[in-house]
């Protein structure tokens, strides 16, 4: 395990499990059925769940609208790329700033609130984003949005990026979600992830031990907007375009049932097994069925009924049949 | 700040708090001297609890002043006063559940809350911090239940708990709210010495109903009753005292 100088983990484990799954696909990717270009979905979207369960499984603040984040985003990259001509780095950056200086503002209308409040207004500026996005045609490109935002070569040095290959831009995506896996640890394992947590757990309670409650609700979402927007640019990058249905109610759901169904609430690594299990599932039934959505939400429904922790929740009690008890009952709620 | 040197430690002055038409603090002065257990009783609906949550900033008060070691606090957020030194516990048990007992008091240490800009500190794996927890616990009388959830303690550690979580800031003046509620009289008999234990490191006062409670242990006692204070002074006095001795109120003492 690497650590920081203070003792901090770095690198753990778990992540060097992932990490090995994650640069090997596109080596065994095509023997189980797989594509890399799924691969890179699966990358993006584990991205923005993670970004998106600082919020919901951390802190317990419900955003049902952050497709805007992650829309603002790819449209922020699809703009840099076609009307400043930058490098799909700098793009990328700007989608980052993006999310955050929209999330920034959004918050600072709902870091007063929680529960169900909270989660109204989440979808009504979530809803505001996606007309936007639409009925400012000169800026969005209306309903078509932005189209032929082209995978460039790049050149740094003597190093060659050709984004034009599905193999580069999945190993692009997979850095960048390895680097985000190992930023976020950082963040929900620090005294800030303990803040988080301890809001969640009682608002009133945090308050009264002198934590500045309002501030830690508006920088975690300015920062889960950040992760959005990356994820978003990526998608922009991915799919040469940027489009409303990114920001739709519809498409915000996603981002929710990936993480309900991987376990968000009890593990940091369910929105990345969720993200994984949805794409799959959308694959798998989409191949079979135009209606895969319908089967993917009875699945979801029976997941929620019999396994409310998801995913992880289900590994753990399975693991917890061969392990002694007394391991279960030491281990804290919300750590891996 | 002014010179508080022979002003009292902490003071309120004619505070009032109105809820809609409803006045809940008519008049309220009350202060407390530095090392002392003050106490304050009254019946349900006296405004004992609402009293409370102004003093610690819960609630802003519609008029009066409140000056804490010689620096005006009135109407600051609870964050704000919690960080100048004051802390309390909760009536209605008020825990980080799924956060074990160690780390409930780890939340309410004063380093980890300033350490929220440092990601490269794990404060689980920080044994100062730990020890310093611990320590914390242990005064509480929890030590051995580090790493059980609060949600799994029994009811009386909860209690304690709720304690130790205010005394975790190392605060200058604890408020505690109804500490007994819910208790059988074993309970309130531990609850007792553990008060007793505190008196000589801090600066308490104590919110109850239990009279038998808040005659051993407080120093003075205030009454409050229809939002005002109807009486005031030593236990002594206030067995004498004409008021509490019609009321209810004195049938225990």
């Amino acid at each position: 395990m690497l650590t920081s100088p203070t003792g901090a983990p770095i690198v753990t484990k778990a992540m060097l499990v992932l990490f090995a799954i994650l640069f090997t696909y596109p080596l065994w990717a095509k023997y189980v059925g797989l594509y890399d270009y799924l691969g890179i979905e699966i990358a993006i979207f584990a991205l923005y769940a993670l970004g998106f369960n600082l919020l919901l499984g951390y802190t317990g603040l419900p955003s049902f609208g952050h497709g805007a984040y992650f829309g603002v985003g790819a449209y922020g990259y699809s703009m840099a790329m076609v009307e400043l001509g930058t490098s799909p780095l700098v793009g990328l950056l700007l989608a980052i700033l993006a999310g955050a200086v929209s999330a920034g503002l959004v918050a600072l209308f709902l870091s007063h609130r929680r529960g169900i409040y909270f989660a109204l207004m989440t979808i009504a500026f979530g809803q505001i984003f996606w007309f936007l996005s639409i009925k400012l045609r000169w800026l969005t490109g209306g309903e078509d949005g932005y189209l032929n935002v082209l995978r460039p070569v790049v050149e740094l040095g003597s190093l060659k990026i050709d984004f034009g290959s599905n193999v580069t831009v999945y190993y692009f995506a997979a850095v960048l979600l390895a680097l985000m896996v190992m930023l976020l640890w950082r963040v929900v394992h620090s005294p800030f992830g303990t803040a988080l947590q301890a809001i969640r757990m009682n608002e009133v309670r945090a308050r009264s031990a002198g934590y500045n409650v309002w501030l830690v609700k508006w920088t975690v979402f300015t920062l889960s907007g950040a992760v959005a927007g990356l994820a978003g640019g990526l998608l922009a990058l991915t799919q040469e375009s940027a489009y409303p249905n990114v920001m739709s109610l519809h498409a915000s759901g996603f981002v929710v049932m990936m993480t309900l169904l991987g376990g968000g609430f009890v593990s940091f690594w369910g929105p990345v097994v969720g993200a994984a299990l949805f794409i799959l599932a959308r694959d798998i039934l989409g191949a079979a069925t135009e209606a895969w959505l319908l089967w993917y939400g009875l699945l979801f429904i029976v997941v929620m009924l019999f396994e409310p922790e998801g995913a992880v929740g289900a590994w753990r009690r399975l693991a917890g049949l061969f392990v002694r008890p007394a391991r279960r009952e030491a281990s804290p709620k919300v750590v891996p | 700040m002014t010179d508080g040197s022979d002003k009292p430690f902490f003071s309120a002055q004619g505070l009032q708090k109105r809820f809609g038409q409803q006045v809940v603090l008519e008049d309220i002065s009350l202060s407390f001297e530095r090392g002392t257990v003050s106490g304050i009783m009254g019946p349900n609906g006296a405004g004992k609890s609402t009293c409370f949550n102004v003093l610690t900033g819960v609630h802003k008060p519609d008029r009066g002043k409140v000056v804490f070691d010689g620096e005006d606090i009135t109407g600051l957020s609870s964050p704000r006063i919690a960080r100048k030194g004051i802390s309390r516990s909760f009536q209605i048990m008020s825990l980080f559940d799924e956060f074990s007992a160690l780390e409930n008091i780890m939340v309410a240490l004063p380093e980890v809350r300033g350490g929220l800009l440092r990601p490269l500190w794990d404060t689980r794996a920080d044994t100062v911090v730990a020890d310093r927890a611990a320590a914390i616990l242990k005064s509480v009388g929890l030590d051995g239940h580090e790493r059980t959830p609060a949600a799994s303690l029994s009811y009386g550690q909860r209690r304690a708990l709720e304690i130790g979580v205010a005394l975790a800031p190392s605060p200058r003046l604890v408020f505690l709210d109804e500490p007994t509620q819910g208790l059988g009289s074993d309970g309130r008999l531990r609850l007792a010495d553990l008060v007793q234990s505190l008196r000589d490191t801090y600066t308490l006062v104590i919110i109850e109903h239990d009279m038998e409670f808040l005659f051993r242990l407080a120093d003075r006692i205030s009454v409050i009753h229809w939002g005002q204070i109807i009486a005031e002074g030593t236990p002594a006095e206030l067995r004498s005292n004409p008021w509490v001795r019609v009321s209810d109120l004195g049938k225990v003492a």
